[in-house]
């Protein structure tokens, strides 16, 4: 599957570490919910990391769609809490 | 829903809401392609902003520098002269100035980082638009051909998406300056008129903690002072 990150571009992600990228998302949604802004922090950080460390980056002349969007690194514990309550970051 | 998902249903929606209002899918590619090249206006133009603001602030922060200079000048100055209350009036301003470079210091860091960025999200989006280019004129040559149709939705999504990425850093780029341009315009203003004491903002116990910091810099500074003056 490809996977981008947000600011960084995409990369291709086999899907037999898509375990391990669930596990984190589940951890974040945890953080949100309980106000942990730490907690977030750190579990975004190491989402990042696994993309990158896993995926392969995808040439920037390729023109493909992204199946998941991974938001940037310093996206701040306000901003994903929006993204949960109302249309999130981006302005529509 | 899981945090990922939720972000790229945000984002995949907002990029939905450019291709559906076009019907010929031809059109598309070249409706895209102008949107394209203003963003990818737009990003210089964003560039070129966090730039200046951070060209500003590394300016005020020469000036704070020079006045911190003129200061510790003064101190010394007023110690000889068996002055220490003009001495201690002195490092407390300095103090306060110091408070403020240490500030400027941090943001221009974040400008930095963010001019980065951007730049690299500029370079990024010209080579996509380069890319969508020769796609696109291909594309249309062989209208005729079945998945003609498949080809253009994915070329156009997976540059919307582009668009999008970089639409969002130049978004937060912007807020980032707009926050520090205010600032930055009540520092000039403090910076003319010299009197620069409130650098802590509404809370009270926090503006009581910088005094105290700020005495205790103030009284140490004055003893080494007195120390080498006296000699």
């Amino acid at each position: 599957m490809i996977i981008r990150i947000l600011g960084e571009g995409q990369f291709r992600f086999d899907d037999s570490h898509l375990g391990e990228l669930n596990e984190i998302d589940n951890q974040i949604v945890d953080h949100v919910k309980k106000g942990d802004k730490n907690g977030f922090c750190q579990d975004l950080a190491r989402m990042i990391s696994t993309v990158k460390e896993l995926g392969k980056p995808i040439s920037e002349e390729e023109v493909i769609p992204s199946d998941l969007i991974v938001p940037p690194a310093d996206l701040s514990f306000e901003e994903a809490k929006d993204i949960f309550c109302n249309e999130g970051i981006i302005e529509g | 829903m899981g945090f990922l998902e939720r972000v790229s249903t945000v984002l995949q929606a907002k990029m939905n809401k450019i291709m559906n209002r076009i019907e010929d899918p031809r059109e598309v590619l070249d409706v895209s392609y102008e949107k394209q090249l203003q963003l990818l206006q737009n990003v210089k133009r964003g560039v070129a902003e966090v730039t200046t603001s951070k060209k500003r602030l590394e300016l005020q922060k020469a000036k704070l520098q020079m006045n911190i200079d003129k200061l510790d000048g003064q101190a010394k100055e007023a110690i000889s002269a068996n002055r220490e209350d003009l001495a201690r009036k002195a490092l407390e301003s300095k103090a306060m100035m110091q408070a403020q470079l240490n500030t400027l210091d941090r943001e221009i860091v974040e400008l930095n980082d963010q001019q980065q960025k951007l730049q690299a999200a500029e370079a990024r989006l010209a080579t996509k638009v380069e890319a969508f280019r020769t796609k696109k004129e291909t594309i249309k040559a062989q209208y005729s051909a079945a998945d003609a149709q498949v080809k253009i939705t994915e070329s156009v999504t997976g540059i919307s998406e582009e668009m999008a990425d970089v639409g969002l850093a130049v978004q937060r780029a912007e807020e980032k300056t707009e926050d520090m341009k205010a600032r930055s315009a009540a520092l000039d203003e403090l910076l003319e008129s010299g009197t620069l004491t409130d650098y802590s903002g509404g809370d009270e116990i926090e503006a009581e903690l910088a005094r105290v910091k700020a005495k205790n810099t103030v009284d140490e500074e004055l003893a080494k002072l007195k120390a080498e003056v006296n000699k």
